[in-house]
């Protein structure tokens, strides 16, 4: 009973925590331009804005086109609900392992990148093909960091991990670093950071996934940004669960416990939120053709931390 | 006795097809046969599976075949698992038959071999000697080679029927001698003899090789896969379904019968090699396919891929065995046979699809085709359906057999050697790349052929076609998803199949009904079913929320297109496009693909062109490599055909000599 | 003294991150990206001799660890910017064999190393194992950078890693004898390569070490 309630408060923290942890980054990357910015609770705002107004859907656009920010938007909020954030006992976190998640978010993807087709556009299309050439490399990498944690851990369940690495038997492990490092990489590119794609801008050659959703407006934009505000809170609460879970409350947790894991999470996405900001202001952003380079770079050492393994002897 | 009546209907079907060949309701009853039989034989092959253990297994011996040998029939557990693999698919292909047989270019030659080909199937799998096996294998070959060849006033057919020749005879010609050494000297050539039959490790390492490539050539694995994108796309649209999704299935299963159960005791290394065979396939297959230009030709190639994953599942099982791990043996062979089940059935659909559009808009050409899904909207979502489980997208199933295919790769470094330590990692990366390449490469062909904006005249006169086939379509992608939702029913049926193949009943649950954890209570666990119910919980709150709070009005108007829209409809992505970030990345070093654009100087109206060429490393470097050897060869012999009478008596009279000295030595 | 544990893991880290900027050596695709790796690799080699230094008591490892940080990781980066800008070299790597193809064949070669090293040294402690296929994987990957690099000064470079390599393996070693003295010989030759490579290249291209051919070569005079 416990465990559904958590589930229901969970499901409905990693939606209401996203565009704030948006906001932040804006924030900082404002701040560190220069310019004043807008508060951190802007993206809510926009949000409610845009659902507001009314949907402009293009003469030639199929049902696929209406029906696709649902099934992102639904695919992305089942993918973060089944991740743990403050604690690990919740009724969904049996249902979906690592594997799980990256099949999740690639459902949410393959929506994405048909919705950026229905049009019959150049733009739609040139972003649904960049996308998915991200992806083809990205996934790959993630599942190799998974297949390196399920070696140690003995689990691709990210519940079972954290317990893992709360547990101590992990220690200074170089497989750990690599795999964090690699983890890092993918992250950012399935959320179109900086280097891979700029999120901030609409009209340049180089953009991946806003060329996708170039087409929607109205509700059907404010279903795929909270989308993206999500899948970005999701990574860094994969990212925070893996390699970081100090303070993830468990099943004898008692309500201090509940409370020291949701300030642990909350503190610890904060401060990524920042770094984020901090790493997109240091960084410019690559020509597509070098993301094979820098997604094959995340492969390899995602591969590497698995070889690692065998000379620590941890398998 | 069922499926013996069953399969003499085939037959007859067939016979009955050649004598009134001119009958114009024929091909309708011949395919509406054709489903009947194909339904009784599912419903058999269901009862078999669910009474597993529960009775004898049915054996008959027929007085027919050689002399001193006589006719084995036998269907146990794996047969009758695989008569509803393949029979099912044939009941649909059959359905979408009825109202599609009759247009193929060809029908009157293509209709009396269908059942002939359905028999051939069938006979391989009930087999309980190698002299049936092989002779109802021949049977398959040779039926569905003519199928092939229906079209035979297409150039590109023969061609493709001629390779699909030579191979399928390679693949006998290696057959014939893996049976042939497990029978021994004696010529024990009934499948219970083999069994109990003991061989050199020499021999054993031969049969294994023999039978990997002679199932490996029909199934398509690489390099021997080259026939099988000519042959599969040149046969009608719901032959090329059977040939795709089923008879590769065939191949799978006469491995599976040689490897786990004539043969007990294959080494580690050759589930290795298997392994690692089958992670190039993957690649490579899904590589191929996801450049390709037609339609037909892109699906054959990802049953390569299919196949690939198969067989990694395959390799993993016979090392799991020979390590003494049964548990993940019986945890690989079910992932194993859940992507069997799972690619019958939406390589079927997909299949069908493509025939759908075809019967539709006589074209199979991506760039030709477009905004499908309006116009037939049946084959469209059914398409998109199988195209998703083709990506292993919860919650169909396709994710189910390659999430249990990842979790018996990540147990893969309990064989404590370096090479599957090694290896394992290397697989599993291949095995993460082929299915990420495999979601790429369907959003291209879904994409392309169904969204967007019609790319020619035919694409836009485009309309649904007949019920019949629409259900054919239907019922696989429904399928789809129920084999999605609930995998711990199927991996629980699958486990009874293989349990007298290696010993133990894999535990399908270990924390209860709706998870599917099949390692240890905590080592990673999936629920499609608590997916699902979570996803509809989760959209009809979304709904909600979105059409209470926000403005429910929509606009059409116009495509923005960034401000700069374009009327031409070839300024869309087109299939080539799409793919080129892949190709320039994957392309130029695989396939040694070349892009040209030739631009007119300033002033000159000429049209700027783009050429891409791109070639097979296999065919160029192994097969051409090949027919070049075979040639020189030919050369050289040829001259034999010049020479006077008494030469050619010497040499007849030298050969003599020759035998009698070696009959003299071993005498000694 | 720390623990053994401790000591272990730290020892692995150190190693691992000069086998990282080896690989990110392989990555680069300029050439003052690609000096400026080498100077963060030669600081990890630092790091690692001095670790070693303290854990197994050597004072003389921290001569060794000097040398890395001030002459590798200072010193000769500076002057090779120095000497690249001065020469209006290309500023871009030119490869043999691609980056992706490069990097996949160095994680090859970290496995066939780990491979061969670890029967080999069945016997030693962990520590010992551990660094020896480190240090293997770091030399062969300088040595697949000189093959696969096609300036001069990538080359270099790659020689240079290929020699923290062995540095790395003879700091690892526990009593392993003229530590110091080898890397001082290492390093002196690598400077006498460098410099004998520089005055090289600029005959080879201008015939001459007049400064004048370089401006007009650069453009800047007509």
């Amino acid at each position: 009973m416990t465990a559904l309630l958590f589930g229901i408060i969970h499901t409905w923290l990693v939606v209401g925590f996203a565009p704030l942890i948006t906001g932040v980054v804006r924030l900082t990357k404002a701040r560190l331009q220069g310019r004043r910015g807008a508060t951190v609770l802007q993206p809510y705002r926009d949000l409610w804005r845009l659902l507001k107004k009314e949907s402009v859907v293009a003469d030639s656009a199929s049902w696929m086109f209406r029906l696709a920010p649902y099934g992102i938007f639904v695919a992305v909020w089942l993918a973060a609900t089944t991740m743990p954030t403050f604690t690990t006992y919740m009724i969904l976190t049996p249902a979906a392992d690592l594997i799980a998640l990256v099949a999740l978010l690639a459902t949410a993807r393959f929506f994405t990148a048909l919705a950026g087709l229905d049009v019959g556009t150049a733009f739609g299309g040139l972003g649904a093909s960049r996308e998915m050439f991200v992806a083809s490399i990205a996934e790959p990498a993630m599942l190799t960091v998974t297949f390196s944690l399920s070696l140690v851990a003995h689990t691709t369940s990210p519940a079972a991990i954290a317990n893992f690495v709360l547990g101590g038997h992990v220690g200074l492990q170089v497989s750990f670093g690599l795999a964090l490092g690699a983890l890092v990489m993918v992250a950012i590119a399935e959320n179109g950071r900086i280097p891979i794609d700029n999120p901030a801008t609409h009209l340049e050659l180089t953009m991946v996934h806003e060329a996708m959703v170039l087409e929607y407006s109205g509700r059907h934009l404010a279903l795929l940004e909270a989308a993206g505000m999500t899948r970005l809170l999701l990574y860094m609460s994969v990212i925070v669960c893996l390699f970081f879970p100090w303070g993830l409350a468990g099943p004898e947790s008692g309500p201090g416990g509940l409370l020291i894991g949701l300030f642990a999470w909350l503190g610890k996405v904060l401060v990524m939120a920042v770094g984020l900001g901090l790493f997109e202001s240091l960084i410019a952003k690559m020509r597509v053709f070098r993301v094979a380079d820098f997604l094959g770079g995340a492969l390899l050492l995602a591969l590497l931390a698995t070889i690692f393994l065998y000379v620590a002897e941890a398998v | 006795m069922i499926i013996g009546s069953v399969l003499g209907a085939f037959l007859l079907l067939g016979l009955l097809g050649i004598i009134f060949n001119r009958l114009p309701q024929l091909h309708a009853l011949v395919y509406a046969g054709c489903m009947v039989l194909c339904a009784i034989l599912v419903g058999d092959g269901v009862y078999h599976v669910l009474h597993a253990g529960r009775e004898e297994i049915p054996a008959v011996v027929l007085p027919f075949g050689l002399p001193w040998l006589k006719a084995h029939f036998r269907l146990d557990n794996l047969s009758a698992f695989f008569l509803v693999v393949i029979n099912f698919p044939g009941a649909l292909t059959s359905l979408f038959g009825i109202g599609y047989g009759a247009h193929v270019p060809g029908a009157r030659r293509v209709t009396p071999l269908y059942p002939l080909f359905l028999f051939g199937m069938n006979g391989v799998l009930i087999a309980d000697d190698a002299f049936v096996f092989l002779v109802s294998w021949e049977f398959m070959s040779l039926s569905s080679w003519l199928l092939v060849l229906a079209d035979h006033t297409n150039a590109e057919a023969r061609k493709a029927a001629m390779v699909y020749l030579v191979m399928a005879a390679f693949g006998t010609f290696c057959l014939l001698p893996a049976f042939g050494l497990m029978a021994g000297h004696d010529g024990a050539y009934g499948f219970a003899q083999m069994r109990l039959a003991h061989l050199t490790p020499l021999a054993g390492g031969l049969v294994v090789l023999l039978a990997l490539i002679g199932a490996g050539s029909k199934a398509g694995l690489v390099p021997l896969h080259v026939w099988l994108p000519l042959a599969h796309p040149a046969a009608p649209s719901h032959v090329s379904a059977l040939m795709s999704g089923v008879m590769t299935k065939v191949a799978v299963y006469g491995l599976i019968r040689i490897l786990f159960d004539l043969r007990g005791d294959i080494s580690w290394k050759w589930g290795f090699v298997i392994m690692v065979v089958g992670a190039l396939t993957a690649v490579m297959g899904v590589l191929y396919a996801m450049f390709q230009r037609d339609l037909k030709t892109l699906l054959a190639y990802s049953t390569v891929e299919n196949v690939g994953i198969i067989f990694i599942a395959l390799g993993l099982a016979a090392a799991f065995r020979d390590h003494g791990a049964m548990t993940l043996s019986a945890l690989a062979l079910v992932a194993a046979l859940y992507h069997v089940v799972n690619h019958a059935l939406f390589k079927t659909l997909l299949f069908l699809g493509s025939g759908a559009v075809l019967a539709s808009t006589g074209e199979r050409r991506l760039d030709r085709l477009g905004g499908l899904l309006n116009r037939m909207p049946v084959t469209g979502l059914t398409f998109l359906i199988g195209a998703a489980a083709i990506s292993a997208l919860p919650p169909l199933n396709g994710f189910v057999s390659e999430w249990l295919i990842f979790q018996s790769l990540f147990q893969g470094p309990t064989v404590a050697h370096w090479a599957m330590r090694f290896g394992v990692p290397v697989v599993g990366v291949a095995m993460a790349l082929a299915a990420a390449f495999a979601g790429t490469c369907f959003v291209r062909a879904a994409g392309i052929v169904f969204l967007g904006r019609p790319r020619s005249p035919e694409a836009t006169a485009a309309v649904e076609v007949p019920l019949s086939m629409q259900l054919a379509m239907a019922i696989p992608a429904v399928l789809c998803l129920g084999l999605g939702v609930f995998p711990v029913m199927v991996t629980a049926g699958i486990a009874t199949v293989i349990e007298p193949l290696v010993g133990v009943q894999m535990p399908a649950a270990l924390l209860g009904w709706p998870w599917l954890s099949p390692v240890s209570p905590t080592a990673g666990s999936y629920s499609a079913t608590m997916v699902l119910l979570t996803a509809i919980g989760l959209t009809l709150t979304t709904v909600l929320v979105v059409h209470h709070w926000g403005s429910r009005r929509v606009r059409r108007a116009p495509a923005w297109d960034c401000g700069h829209p374009e009327q031409i409809v070839n300024a869309q992505y087109s299939a080539d496009s799409f793919a080129q970030p892949l190709r320039r990345v994957f392309g130029s070093v695989a396939f040694g693909a070349e892009e040209t654009v030739e631009m007119p100087s300033p002033g000159d109206l000429a049209p700027a062109r783009f050429t891409l060429r791109m070639i097979d490393p296999v065919w160029d470097g192994l097969y051409a490599a090949l027919l070049w050897l075979v040639n020189a060869i030919a050369d050289r012999v040829n001259r034999l055909q010049f020479l006077t009478i008494r030469r050619y008596l010497l040499l007849m009279f030298a050969t003599l000599i020759v035998l009698l000295l070696v009959v003299a030595v071993r005498q000694q | 003294m720390p623990t053994t544990q401790m000591a272990y893991d730290t020892a692995h880290l150190i190693g691992a991150t000069v086998l990282m900027m080896g690989f990110a050596l392989l990555y680069q695709r300029r050439v003052t990206a690609v000096i400026r790796t080498y100077s963060f690799q030669a600081m990890a080699l630092a790091a690692a001799a001095a670790w070693q230094a303290y854990v197994q008591e050597a004072p003389h490892l921290y001569v060794t660890a000097l040398i890395a940080l001030v002459f590798k990781g200072v010193i000769v980066p500076l002057a090779l910017t120095w000497l690249v800008k001065r020469l209006g070299m290309h500023r871009t790597v030119e490869t043999a064999l691609g980056i992706g193809p490069t990097m996949i064949a160095g994680v090859g070669l970290v496995a066939l190393s780990i491979v061969l090293v670890l029967p080999v040294t069945a016997g030693a402690t962990s520590m010992t194992r551990e660094n020896l296929a480190l240090a293997m994987s770091v030399l062969l990957l300088g040595l697949l950078m000189m093959i696969t690099r096609r300036n001069a000064v990538t080359q270099v470079v790659g020689f240079m890693a290929l020699e923290n390599g062995l540095i790395l393996a003879a700091v690892g070693a526990r009593g392993m004898p003229f530590v110091v003295e080898i890397s001082i010989a290492f390093s002196v030759l690598v400077a006498m390569i460098l410099f004998g490579i520089f005055f090289f290249r600029i005959r080879e291209r201008f015939d001459s070490l007049d400064l004048a051919y370089l401006e007009t070569f650069r453009g800047e005079r007509q």
